[in-house]
């Protein structure tokens, strides 16, 4: 084969794989797994970034200027239902993919609903604890302990929110396009994504509110 | 060619992320997460009970949260995303395992760092007397 040949040939390749013809790479991954891990890789790189927003909290949780500390701050049976809404919102976004992989409609489209429905409940509670805080004066900007605190469960909510964003689309795309493959694999990278919120979550809930009104 | 033709066979020693193994029916699904839902839940209860109970050692409730979480991570990754240490999972977990290693670095090499530095530095009344 010539050299013109083969750089034809894989110029050829190459569009069809931009164009997304072959559900197959050449390589024998689905496209499936090649999106779903490449997403992963993504969430894991995300994960890192919580860490780095934890590891500033945990440096700063001691450098409260003389102001308020997270046991006089925290109030563990909001943080009880946050965790509530966001673990059932967990496993109801489970069963929405299930729903999704057997086509089921009523399934799917009911299990969202009631995702969007906790998730929105999360988010509100914890704007509430928020507004409440700055309220009193222990706002983002009174200790270095409380611009750490802020930083690091404001980028979890900032997260659900475009959670919830996405989850609504998902849904729009549902009804307009149908279970098409595409979308199938843009559902299994929102549950990924929903899952892992909630695993970021158990951290936070722990290691923050439990760990700071114990200590 | 040949390469070509194993690496399509190959294809079966995989899983996306999430997927679960030769899940194609709801029932076993949703028992699925129905367990993972019990036992996170479960951890959770317990988290929240030793805070403010005298069951555990003062001392140590910090550590026994982290332990508590880390379970808790555990069981959300295995019924919820369905990682496994399934030979189609290594991918998925060796990705995982390497932004775990970076995690740690970042975490407790800045609490190590910091903590140091803090041992290290000179009370602030000091400091005041030498600036006068």
């Amino acid at each position: 084969m010539s050299a013109t040949a083969q750089a034809l040939q894989g110029a050829s390749m190459a569009r069809g794989h931009a164009a997304g013809l072959s559900e197959e790479g050449e390589h024998g991954a689905s496209k499936r797994i090649v999106v779903a891990y490449g997403f992963w890789i993504f969430l894991i790189s995300d994960i890192i970034l919580f860490a780095a927003f934890f590891a500033t909290y945990a440096v700063l949780t001691d450098s409260t200027a003389g102001g308020p500390t997270g046991k006089d701050l925290f109030d563990l049976r909001t943080v009880a239902v946050e965790t509530a809404c966001l673990l059932l919102s967990s496993f109801t976004c489970g069963l929405a993919g299930l729903g999704a992989q057997a086509r089921n409609g009523r399934l799917f489209h009911g299990a969202m609903a009631v995702t969007f429905v906790l998730g929105a409940a999360f988010l509100a509670i914890e704007l509430h604890e928020f507004a409440a805080m700055i309220e009193a004066g222990a706002g983002p900007g009174r200790s270095g302990f409380l611009s750490a605190f802020f930083a690091l469960i404001g980028c979890h909510g900032l997260h659900v929110t475009a959670g919830l964003l996405w989850l609504l689309t998902m849904m729009a795309q549902v009804v307009a396009k149908g279970y098409r493959d595409d979308i199938l694999r843009r559902i299994l990278c929102f549950n990924l994504f929903w899952h892992t919120l909630d695993i970021i979550w158990v951290g936070l809930f722990s290691l923050v509110y439990l760990v700071g009104v114990a200590l | 060619m040949s390469e070509f033709e194993h690496g399509s066979q190959s294809q079966l020693d995989d899983i996306a992320p999430g997927d679960e193994e030769g899940a194609k029916d709801i029932g076993r699904g949703v028992r699925g997460y129905l367990i993972g839902l019990a036992l996170a839940a479960g951890l959770t209860v317990v988290s929240f009970y030793i805070t403010r109970s005298t069951l555990v050692w003062a001392p140590s409730i910090p550590i026994a949260l982290s332990v508590l979480a880390i379970a808790q991570m555990g069981v959300h990754l295995v019924f919820f995303l369905h990682l496994t240490s399934g030979r189609d999972n290594v991918n998925n977990l060796l990705a995982l395992a390497f932004g775990l290693l970076i995690v740690m670095l970042l975490v407790f090499g800045s609490l190590w760092i910091m903590s140091h530095m803090n041992h290290m530095m000179m009370p602030m009344d000091k400091v005041m007397q030498m600036q006068r």
